[in-house]
């Protein structure tokens, strides 16, 4: 074989396979995947993806091909004379000077565009949800619906949904990233995007700036319903919750949740410390969307918050199994 | 690791064990600090290092398995604090330390009490960082960029990192000083500016970006500890103070602080291409332009790492990120032409240096990717980043120390290293170099989340992060064949020559290793290569006689 020929193979060979590594392989099942988009607006950053993607591959292969080409074809052997001293040549250099200012200008141009449409606000009347950063979980409100939940959004399928980010306490990231970019919440200011699915389906999310102890525990889930189950669920939401029975209420009266909690409809229940527990047994995952919502994992949870979660801001209250069973009877019921 | 294996024989006829270590403690002999220099920064690279192989230990499995997720908040901090602050930055000092005077044909540095200060701070500093440890809450644990607001919630530990960066920050800037003053004012005669080595050059742009960066990193610093415990509110948003203030300040230092960690690597592979290759460097004149350009553009750039921030000029700061690419791309040029129809020795340092020209190839494509802002919305802060600095930082720089390890060891000790043990710690390091940083690109893509302590396990990330596990106790393995082949050559008698690969510049014009006073003789200087043109008169002068 050729030096050329075997080149060729390594390169036909790697080329594919490089791009099989970065998209193919488990596309649907990864639900946090950037390459696996599911609605406009990563998609724009996907199609950006790719041109730049074969661009780098294009300058990969001709620097190290040039290099590996020459390693071997100018190795040390016996009875080459001194090389030809060579101490540069202008008209080259300005030649590979301008070679990659316009293959850069080619990203920038595109890029630019990308940038202005990521960040128009979508035509129309959009639904318009608020996303605040708690340490370490994620409120969520709906303005115009005017309820409140935490860690995971409902939208509405093939709608485009503009985000409100915002934070209480440190530095945030919004990101699913089949959905879209990152987008930082920061105190002391809003910052905008835009999400939108294709299809129903669910999304998953995480926090993407460092925001300490739990950071790895600050997950989030979109859930996008067709219209049908978007309307049942708006529907859930907008019913009133049911009264705490006594027994309950005096248990949480006793350990102080409404300090910290907001059940709506429920006198000295108003705090955002934590999550809004109304409607709590509608989600599928509590506590940044760590846990499933199950009896087990509430149980551990009620037992010691920090305990399952580490530097979690509900302390540990000291319930009784009891206790805590007739809490989660009536937390799970609550939907 | 070496100082204690040089014999008491080597230094001077007899002195006892006491006055030895004085010596060393005391000395203001450029080329003795170079040497404390890089014991000092290995010492902390072989710290940062096990914090690695903690991590990606931690990492080997989805969920919290060895260590608890505050202690892995500590140490990825302090991994990447000391591999920048106390590892990489001081390394490229030692050598600069060791060779710049050498280089240009000078005695010593031009301040050498100022120079054993600058050294004396960093074990200091680095050792202020790490007692954060045995204080209550441990030590700091906001990553090396230290964001605000998260980073005011931190206890001694954080107060302790930013002590120990203001001591490390005036040994940095004392050492830059020292540096632009050395080569402005202390060449040979005939060392023009246009003959000196391009490794005192990169030394030069170093030092410029040091001196006006790192002034307002320690203003930050400075704020930052009053926000902490003066109750100012330069960043503190809970009294109106402004986040963003901070990542302002850190980045318009920390970009430029990314070039001093890769410019003196340039310079070192800009020195070895040439001698293994046979010929001179393509394009010096267009080197060392493209290092000006880019000491000048890096202080243009700095919100590239703020994208997602929303409080940031995108089209503003992606062209100019953009431009800082091009003279990075002339200088893979310049060096494939200086390769290209050369007669190439494959020695370690050669290995080493190509190694990096292949490896910071990728980490500077890495790099155009994040700098077009839409695509960085997908790929900040997610272990695609932690490639690209790898790829950088390691890929880069590090194949760049440890070929100037292997090219300057026998002039620093009059001993040569190990070929074979060099030829197979540069093919383990590549390995496991490659194996431990390319699955996290893909990692990234695939939505992992840099500096998260553990991720769940139906996310899809596992067997990457076993592949990446696996490629760090390889590069463990280079390292430990990298310390035996040091070791092992303090144990044979010294059998360096002044010059053995035929190179090119001042320093191997003197014995290895050199004289306290540095040269018996300085040859004349007549281009930027003294030491070959000496090498071809005689070798005229014995044709004729
Ligand atoms: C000191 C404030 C505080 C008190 C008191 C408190 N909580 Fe919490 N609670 C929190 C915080 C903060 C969180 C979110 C923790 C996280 O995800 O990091 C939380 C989370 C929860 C969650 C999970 C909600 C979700 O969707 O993620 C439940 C359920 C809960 N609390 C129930 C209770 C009950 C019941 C009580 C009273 C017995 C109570 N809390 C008392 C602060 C408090
Ligand atoms: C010995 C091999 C190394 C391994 C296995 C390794 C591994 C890692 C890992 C896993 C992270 C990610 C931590 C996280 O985000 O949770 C990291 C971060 C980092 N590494 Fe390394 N690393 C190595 C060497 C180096 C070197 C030589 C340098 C620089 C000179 C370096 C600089 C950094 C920096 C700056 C960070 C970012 C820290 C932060 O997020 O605050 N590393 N490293
Ligand atoms: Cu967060
Ligand atoms: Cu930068």
């Amino acid at each position: 074989m050729t030096v050329r020929t075997r080149k060729r193979l390594a390169g036909g060979a790697a080329l594919p396979s490089l791009g099989l590594l970065l998209s193919g392989c488990s596309q649907n099942r990864i639900a946090q995947d950037t390459l696996n988009p599911a609605g406009p607006y990563s998609r724009k950053i996907d199609s950006l993806f790719w041109p730049v993607f074969w661009i780098a591959v294009a300058v990969f292969f001709l620097v190290e091909g040039l290099l590996v080409f020459s390693l071997y074809r100018f190795r040390h052997r016996e009875g080459r004379g001194v090389p030809k001293q060579v101490h540069g040549n202008k008209r080259l250099e300005i030649t590979w000077t301008i070679i990659p200012a316009v293959l850069l200008l080619g990203v920038a141009v595109p890029t630019i565009g990308t940038i202005f449409s990521l960040s128009r606000k979508p035509p129309g009347r959009p639904l318009q949800i608020t996303v605040v950063g708690h340490q370490w979980w994620w409120e969520v409100k709906y303005p115009q619906q005017k309820f409140t939940t935490a860690n995971e959004i409902h939208i509405p399928a093939g709608q485009p949904v503009y985000v409100a980010v915002t934070s209480i306490d440190v530095i945030h990231s919004f990101w699913v990233p089949r959905l879209a970019g990152k987008q930082d919440l920061e105190p002391n200011r809003v910052n905008h995007l835009t999400i939108q699915a294709d299809r129903p389906g669910v999304y998953l999310g995480q926090c993407a700036e460092f925001c300490g102890a739990s950071h790895a525990n600050m997950r989030l889930r979109v859930f996008a319903e067709d219209q049908s189950h978007w309307q049942a669920w708006l529907a859930d939401m907008e019913k009133p919750a049911p009264q705490p029975p006594p027994a309950v209420l005096s248990i949480m009266q006793a350990k102080g949740c409404g300090g910290c909690h907001t059940i709506d409809g429920v006198q000295g229940f108003a705090a955002d410390i934590g999550p809004n527990l109304t409607h709590f047994g509608n989600r599928s995952t509590f506590a940044g969307a760590t846990f499933r919502n199950n009896v087990q994992n509430l149980t551990n949870w009620l037992k010691n918050p920090p305990g399952v979660k580490p530097g979690a801001d509900m302390p540990d209250l000291h319930l009784t199994p009891d206790q805590i069973q007739t809490l989660i009877a009536y937390l799970e019921a609550n939907q | 690791m070496a100082v204690t294996e040089v014999r008491p024989a080597a230094v001077a006829p007899g002195p006892s064990r006491r006055s030895w270590l004085l010596e060393w403690l005391t000395t203001t002999d450029h080329k003795r600090i170079g040497i404390l220099y890089l014991i000092n920064s290995f010492a902390f690279f072989f710290i940062g290092g096990v914090f690695a192989l903690i991590m990606r230990l931690e990492l080997a499995r989805p969920g919290a398995k060895l260590i608890s997720i505050h202690l892995y908040n500590e140490i990825f901090t302090l991994h990447g604090t000391l591999m920048i602050f106390l590892f990489i930055f001081p390394v490229l000092n030692g050598f600069g330390n060791f060779f710049v005077p050498l280089q240009i044909g000078a005695l010593d540095m031009a301040f050498p009490r100022i120079n054993a200060l600058s050294f004396w701070l960093l074990p200091v500093g680095g050792l202020t960082i790490l007692s954060g440890f045995v204080t209550k809450g441990g030590a700091a644990a906001f990553g090396w960029t230290n964001y605000v607001p998260v980073s005011l919630q931190g206890g001694t530990g954080e107060d302790l990192w930013t002590l120990g960066l203001l001591i490390v920050g005036v040994s940095s800037l004392l050492g830059a000083i020292n540096f632009i003053v050395t080569i402005l004012r202390m060449r040979a005669p005939g060392m023009t500016m246009l003959r000196i080595p391009i490794f005192v050059w990169a030394v030069l742009a170093t030092s410029l970006l040091a001196v006006l960066a790192i002034p307002v990193f320690t203003s930050g610093l400075l704020m930052l500890f009053a926000d902490h415990r003066l109750g100012t509110v330069f960043f503190n948003p809970a009294h109106g103070g402004n986040v963003l203030l901070w990542q302002n300040v850190f980045w318009f230092f920390g970009h430029p602080e990314v070039y001093m960690l890769i410019l003196a690597a340039w310079g070192i592979v800009s020195e070895i291409l040439p001698v293994f290759s046979g010929k001179p460097l393509f394009g010096y004149r267009g080197v060392v332009l493209a290092f000006l350009l880019i000491t000048a553009l890096s202080f243009t750039v700095w919100a590239h790492h703020m994208y997602a921030t929303g409080a940031v000029e995108l089209p503003f700061f992606s062209a100019t990120t953009e431009m800082i690419s091009i003279p990075t791309g002339v200088l893979f040029f310049n060096w494939l032409a200086t390769i290209y129809k050369g007669k190439l020795r494959f020695e370690p340092p050669m290995l080493f240096a190509l190694g990096f020209i292949a490896m910071f190839l990728i980490g500077g494509i890495d790099g155009v990717w994040t700098a077009a802002p839409a695509v960085d919305f997908a790929l900040t802060d997610t272990y695609w980043v932690v490639s690209h600095i790898h790829y950088v930082l390691f890929g880069g720089t590090m194949f760049g120390v440890v070929a100037g390890v292997y090219y300057w060891f026998p002039k620093m000790f009059g001993r040569m290293l190990n070929r074979k043990l060099g030829i197979w710690h540069f093919w383990v390091q590549l390995v496991g170099f490659n194996l431990t940083f390319f699955p996290m690109h893909l990692l990234g893509v695939r939505g992992m989340p840099r500096r998260i302590a553990y991720y769940a396990p139906d996310r899809g990330w596992t067997f990457l992060n076993q592949l990446s596990t696996v490629g760090s106790w390889l590069i463990a393995v280079s390292m430990l064949i990298f310390l035996w082949n040091v070791l092992a050559a303090f144990r044979r008698p010294k059998d360096a020559p002044d010059d053995p690969w035929g190179a090119n510049t001042l320093e191997w014009a003197t014995t290895s290793p050199p004289p306290v006073h540095n040269f018996d003789h300085l040859p004349p200087v007549r281009s930027e290569r003294p030491v070959r043109d000496l090498r071809l008169a005689a070798a005229a002068r014995e044709g004729s006689s």
